[in-house]
């Protein structure tokens, strides 16, 4: 579904990400973890082309070559992002946020408003509401909704549980792996273990801009060197 | 008493001439980031051109609509080939706004070259070029015309913004243009769409705005700098604050110069340094 290749990126003279190479395959949540400022954001903003890489091998999306493309084509070509931070859009009501991006998509239009509001029922209760309105949680179900109506392919969640209450960690566990039951392809990005061992199928550890660690999540969980050297746990 | 009324309506109309310019200027800021300087550009070449239709067509309307319209088509020309080739975020502010500064003074000489130096007026038709008397005060007809049209298009933009998936789209930009490409929303054609749809507006406003206080070299830079006024005093990129802030911009410009002619800049300019230092991102702007 997703291939990047040794991918370089800046922001200005910072060298954030230091030839970064994973795949995320058909129907699989890969999950990316590591402290703040590793450039796990970096990663996905270069995926999404938000901040293009200044040299790279090539990243591969269903395998074409999205390196130089705007973000709205790769959107359109079926990627969908969860931003960092949620960035729901306050002058927008709920409803607005949600058909803003809408789209049939490659699938042929699995999600619409209809069942976006049976999956998210707290949002159909405030579907006129601005977005500046929501508490965090229903923030966070807005985004990810959101990316779910442009009809995705492959979906780039980062940090879907910060600074989430346990309950809600759960709610948005739950959603995830929904998804992946039918058969939506995820990168997951998370500071929380437990979290993303629970999620993936394989994750990969990030150190100074590097892949440091790829494994099974059983592995990491037993690897108690690369936790507490990388994790900090 | 009919000073303050004579001068209330026109400080107001005024405001509507100036909505039609500050409006445009401040939906570009919003949806791209960028001062657009040549918009008091804008505002004379439609004031230019108005004349040459009215000379050659004899059709007043006909210059509204064809005046408007070409500073439309250089708008858009500007934002495809100059603007957009920039690319956007913060590295490219900078650059673009050097280009509109770049326009600002092509189109001033190419005006001087085209039209002349001697000021010009458009020639406003006979129903339009007379005044109404109310309880023994003169309104003059075309003035009433400004604040209509100036009205009826704050109101279509506001129904535009929000009642539209356009609108949605550009109010989305306006929060958070990157996240709105995330959404697959091409937001260089909506910004091109803007960048023509403010130069229609300006375009429009030099037409109106060209039957009264008439167009010369020099109107340019006379003209922006109400139109920076508005939009800080208003803030940048919302609506509703273009509309206060011309009103106020009006109104005080107006009152500035009949009640103390000598201090006519500083009555304008002093109010927008007190909202600058005290609320720095205007009355309805969001940091």
């Amino acid at each position: 579904m997703l291939r990047v290749e040794d991918i370089h990126t800046y922001y200005g003279d910072s060298y954030v990400l230091r030839g970064v190479s994973l795949e995320v395959p058909q129907g699989s949540v890969i999950a990316l973890l590591g402290r703040n400022g590793v450039g796990k954001t970096t990663l996905v903003r270069s995926i999404i082309g938000f901040t293009q890489p200044r040299e790279s091998k090539g990243i591969f999306f269903k395998d074409v070559d999205i390196t130089q493309k705007p973000t709205y084509d790769i959107v359109e070509m079926g990627m969908g992002i969860v931003p960092q931070g949620r960035r729901v859009f306050p002058s927008l009501s709920v409803e607005e946020n949600l058909t803003l991006g809408a789209s049939k998509g490659a699938e042929g239009g699995k999600w619409n408003l209809e069942r976006i509001y049976e999956l998210f029922p707290v949002l159909a209760k405030r579907s006129n509401h601005r977005g500046n309105k929501l508490s965090g949680g229903e923030q966070q179900m807005l985004a990810v909704a959101r990316a779910l109506m442009t009809n995705p392919q492959l979906l780039l969640m980062d940090e879907p549980t910060e600074g989430l209450a346990p309950l809600l960690v759960r709610a948005v566990g739950d959603i995830i792996s929904h998804l992946k039951e039918e058969g939506l392809s995820i990168l997951l990005v998370e500071q929380n273990l437990s979290f993303a061992l629970k999620m993936a199928d394989h994750v990969h550890v990030m150190s100074k801009g590097q892949i440091v660690h790829s494994s099974s999540p059983q592995e990491l969980t037993e690897r108690e060197d690369i936790k507490s050297r990388y994790l900090g746990v | 008493m009919s000073f303050w009324i004579e001068q209330t309506f026109a400080g107001l109309s005024y405001g509507g001439l100036l909505f039609l310019l500050a409006s445009g200027l401040s939906l570009i800021f919003g949806v791209m980031r960028i001062i657009n300087m040549a918009h008091g550009s804008y505002f004379i070449l439609g004031a230019y051109i108005g004349v040459t239709v009215v000379e050659v067509t004899g059709s007043w309307l006909l210059a509204l609509l064809l005046a408007s319209l070409a500073v439309a088509i250089l708008g858009i020309f500007m934002h495809r080939f100059f603007l957009r080739v920039l690319g956007h975020g913060v590295a490219a502010e900078l650059p673009q706004v050097m280009i509109t500064v770049g326009f600002l003074f092509i189109i001033q000489q190419a005006s001087i070259d085209i039209w002349g130096g001697d000021p010009m007026i458009v020639k406003v038709p006979s129903y339009l070029d007379w005044s109404m008397e109310i309880g023994g005060i003169f309104f003059p007809v075309y003035r009433i015309f400004m604040l209509v049209v100036a009205c009826v298009m704050a109101v279509t933009l506001w129904l535009g913004l929000e009642k539209t998936r356009a609108g949605a789209m550009v109010r989305a930009s306006v929060d958070d243009s990157e996240m709105t490409r995330g959404l697959g929303i091409n937001t260089e054609r909506l910004s091109m769409a803007i960048f023509g749809l403010g130069a229609f507006l300006a375009g429009l406003g030099g037409v109106i705005g060209g039957g009264f206080i008439g167009v010369y070299p020099g109107l340019d830079f006379q003209i922006l700098p109400l139109a920076f006024a508005v939009v800080i005093i208003g803030g940048l990129g919302t609506l509703r604050g273009a509309a206060l802030g011309s009103l106020i911009v009006g109104l005080m410009d107006t009152f500035g110069k009949a009640l103390f002619p000598e201090l006519s800049y500083f009555t304008l300019f002093a109010p927008m340094a007190i909202v600058l230092a005290i609320k720095p991102t205007g009355l309805f702007g969001r940091a």
